[in-house]
């Protein structure tokens, strides 16, 4: 079986779990091998942890143009380490820039490129993608027919599963193209961390919409929240409103979340926000308009005030699990 | 001299509306009425910006699309841009998004450009990869899915909130952005905006004008290719209970049961 290309997200030299993702479709269409790009002095730590997700393995560059200029760097390396070989396939997580490296990666390689697969199995003619269309009211199937299939793929489209394996690091020192100092990256802030779980990651969400009414009403969301060992999102109409911040936000826009369990409190279900939860396990929705949208979805949906349903909730989800 | 600013613009089914695919597996543009992508009036509404800032520019909104793709331009004139291209070939029908970056940079080519600026992505295909690839084609800097942006002395600075971070940019022109549904809120279009967009020059434009064989775009000339859609089962109804007081208990029962505490 051939060789296919993981791309690591990586951050705080810390191998991020959709990348482990990642590794386990990897196995299903070939021999993973990881492609890391400056972690700096984490690469052995993560090259250790790539092995025991699959990865045989894994090649390392490391140069200050993977983080002071965008995307183009690392184009440029997983081009470089493509055309060294004869991969079976390229994955990549569906963030904005994965999809970025993706889509410029494959015109390189002159090969199609599909974005945003939930699955990825084996299949004749190659890979075969499963995807969502049409704010997740529609699954298709798709093959690159030309090239080197470049897919990215969704966090949550796969459990990640250990897979002990080589993890043999590989030193690839990188010839950059002229693009790649195009655009200088003048700033980096990092996230500030709420010690809750990342919201695509996240096997349960519990969300706010416009019904939390003020800032200070995520409070009740956060609480449920926190009892469940879950992460909060929002609705854009609370994001835009100020209540929450715009890297919480779920939908078509923002974070698009397929968890175990997803809560709606005081969301009415927008086409554009369902968009970015539809395709979650189970669904549940408390809102105080029995007509709202939004328990068309749910599994299990509670029409109330969201202001007593949610602490009674909390209160029992608390002493339940002792 | 001015400063040519090329918004591409995506005519899209409304997704409020009923979106299916057609026999062929593309995307049905007929059952469902079509506007211009909401998520490009940002890209629209930033390009006018940039323009008032700098005095002397010049806007141009292009689109790849059939007939009524002229919808879509009409709006984006009446907004305020100054004129309009229009890129439509029955040859065109199925082209990927790899064909479409190749019509568009061709067609921005011939126009001329300093800065061509894109949303975020379209709101049917929402895959948001056209303007990197178009940055790659026409061989300037990709400075995209910004939350603000700025142009200066033949400078583009722009904020990115990414992933794990925000990141701000700088590139020289000319360079592509693409801008997100956090940068500004898109202006209505005014009446006289709306009479003066009927007299502004729309340009048409097929694949033999921009040099473009018929082979390497539509569903033939696609790198990729769908074998399968299928509608997703509707989810089945499941218990909706009204709060009398028990409502938070009752929830927990059922996420008892589900085994999710
Ligand atoms: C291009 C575009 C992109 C978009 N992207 C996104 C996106 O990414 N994510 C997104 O979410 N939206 C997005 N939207 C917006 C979307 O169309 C809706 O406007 C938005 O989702 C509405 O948010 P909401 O459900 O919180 O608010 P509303 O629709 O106002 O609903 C509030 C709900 O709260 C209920 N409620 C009020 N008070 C209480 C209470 N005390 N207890 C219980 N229930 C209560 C009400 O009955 C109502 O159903 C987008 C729109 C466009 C045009
Ligand atoms: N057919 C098209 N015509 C004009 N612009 C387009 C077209 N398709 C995509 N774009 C532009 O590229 C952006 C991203 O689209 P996409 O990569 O298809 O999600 C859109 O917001 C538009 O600015």
């Amino acid at each position: 079986m051939g060789e296919v290309l993981v791309l690591v997200d990586h951050v705080d030299g810390a191998v991020r779990k959709p990348t482990l993702e990642l590794l386990t479709l990897a196995r299903r269409i070939g021999e993973p091998s990881a492609v890391v790009l400056g972690a700096g002095s984490a690469v052995a730590d993560i090259a250790a942890k790539l092995g025991e997700y699959g990865a045989a393995k894994v090649y390392a560059a490391d140069a200050a143009e993977f983080s002071d200029y965008l995307v183009v760097p690392k184009v440029d390396a997983l081009e470089q380490i493509a055309k060294a070989g004869t991969p079976a396939a390229v994955l990549v997580t569906s963030s904005g820039e994965g999809k970025e490296i993706a889509a410029r990666l494959a015109l390189r390689l002159g090969s199609g490129v599909i974005t945003d697969a939930v699955d990825v199995n084996a299949g004749e003619a190659g890979p075969v993608a499963t995807q969502s269309a049409f704010a997740a009211s529609f699954t298709t199937t798709s093959r690159v027919s030309r090239g080197v299939p470049v897919i990215t793929v969704k966090p949550n489209a796969t459990g990640p599963e250990a897979a002990p394996a080589a993890g043999a690091v590989e030193t690839v020192a990188v010839t950059f193209s002229a693009a790649a100092g195009g655009t200088k990256v003048t700033s980096r802030t990092a996230r500030v961390s709420t010690g809750r779980p990342e919201l695509t990651e996240a096997a349960i969400v519990v969300s706010g919409g416009r019904g939390v009414g003020a800032a200070e009403g995520f409070g009740v969301v956060e609480e449920l929240a926190d009892s469940l060992g879950a992460a909060v999102g929002a609705s854009r109409a609370a994001v835009d409103a100020g209540w929450y911040p715009h890297s919480n936000q779920v939908g078509q826009t923002g974070k698009q979340v397929s968890p175990q369990l997803y809560i709606a409190n005081g969301i009415s279900g927008a086409i554009q926000h369902r968009a970015g939860m539809q395709t979650s396990k189970t669904i549940v929705a408390v809102n105080k308009d029995a007509e709202a949208p939004i328990f068309e979805l749910a599994d299990f949906g509670v029409v109330g005030d969201l202001f007593s349903v949610l602490p009674q909730l909390t209160a029992e989800v608390k002493s339940r699990k002792g | 001299m001015s400063l040519r600013i090329v918004v591409c613009v995506k005519y899209v089914p409304d997704a409020t509306g009923d979106r299916r695919f057609a026999d062929d597996n593309t995307t049905d543009r007929d059952s469902v009425d079509g506007l211009l992508s909401e998520l490009d009036e940002y890209g629209v509404e930033q390009a006018l910006r940039i323009a008032e800032a700098s005095g002397d520019a010049e806007v141009t909104v292009l689109t790849v699309g059939p007939d009524d793709a002229k919808d879509a331009l009409r709006k984006a004139l009446s907004m305020g841009a100054d004129k309009a291209v229009h890129v439509n070939d029955d040859d065109i029908h199925g082209t990927d998004v790899i064909g479409t970056s190749a019509i568009l940079a061709k067609a921005i080519e011939q126009t001329g450009f300093d800065l061509v600026v894109c949303g975020m992505a379209s709101t049917d295909g929402t895959m948001g990869v056209v303007p990197a690839l178009l940055a790659e084609r026409l061989r300037v800097p990709q400075v995209t899915l910004l939350s603000e942006v700025s142009v200066e002395n033949g400078t583009v600075k722009g904020r990115r909130d990414g992933d794990t971070a925000t990141e701000l940019l700088e590139a020289s022109l000319p360079a592509v952005v693409s801008v997100t549904d956090q940068s500004g809120e898109a202006r209505y279009p005014s009446f006289k905006g709306i009479m003066a967009a009927k007299k502004k020059p729309v340009q048409s434009l097929d694949l033999d004008d921009l040099r473009i064989e018929a082979d390497e775009v539509g569903l033939g000339g696609s790198w990729t290719a769908v074998d399968s859609v299928a509608a997703r089962p509707a989810r089945t109804a499941g218990t909706i209970v009204k709060d009398e007081g028990e409502g938070g208990k009752q929830l927990a029962a059922f996420l008892a049961e589900q085994k999710f505490i």
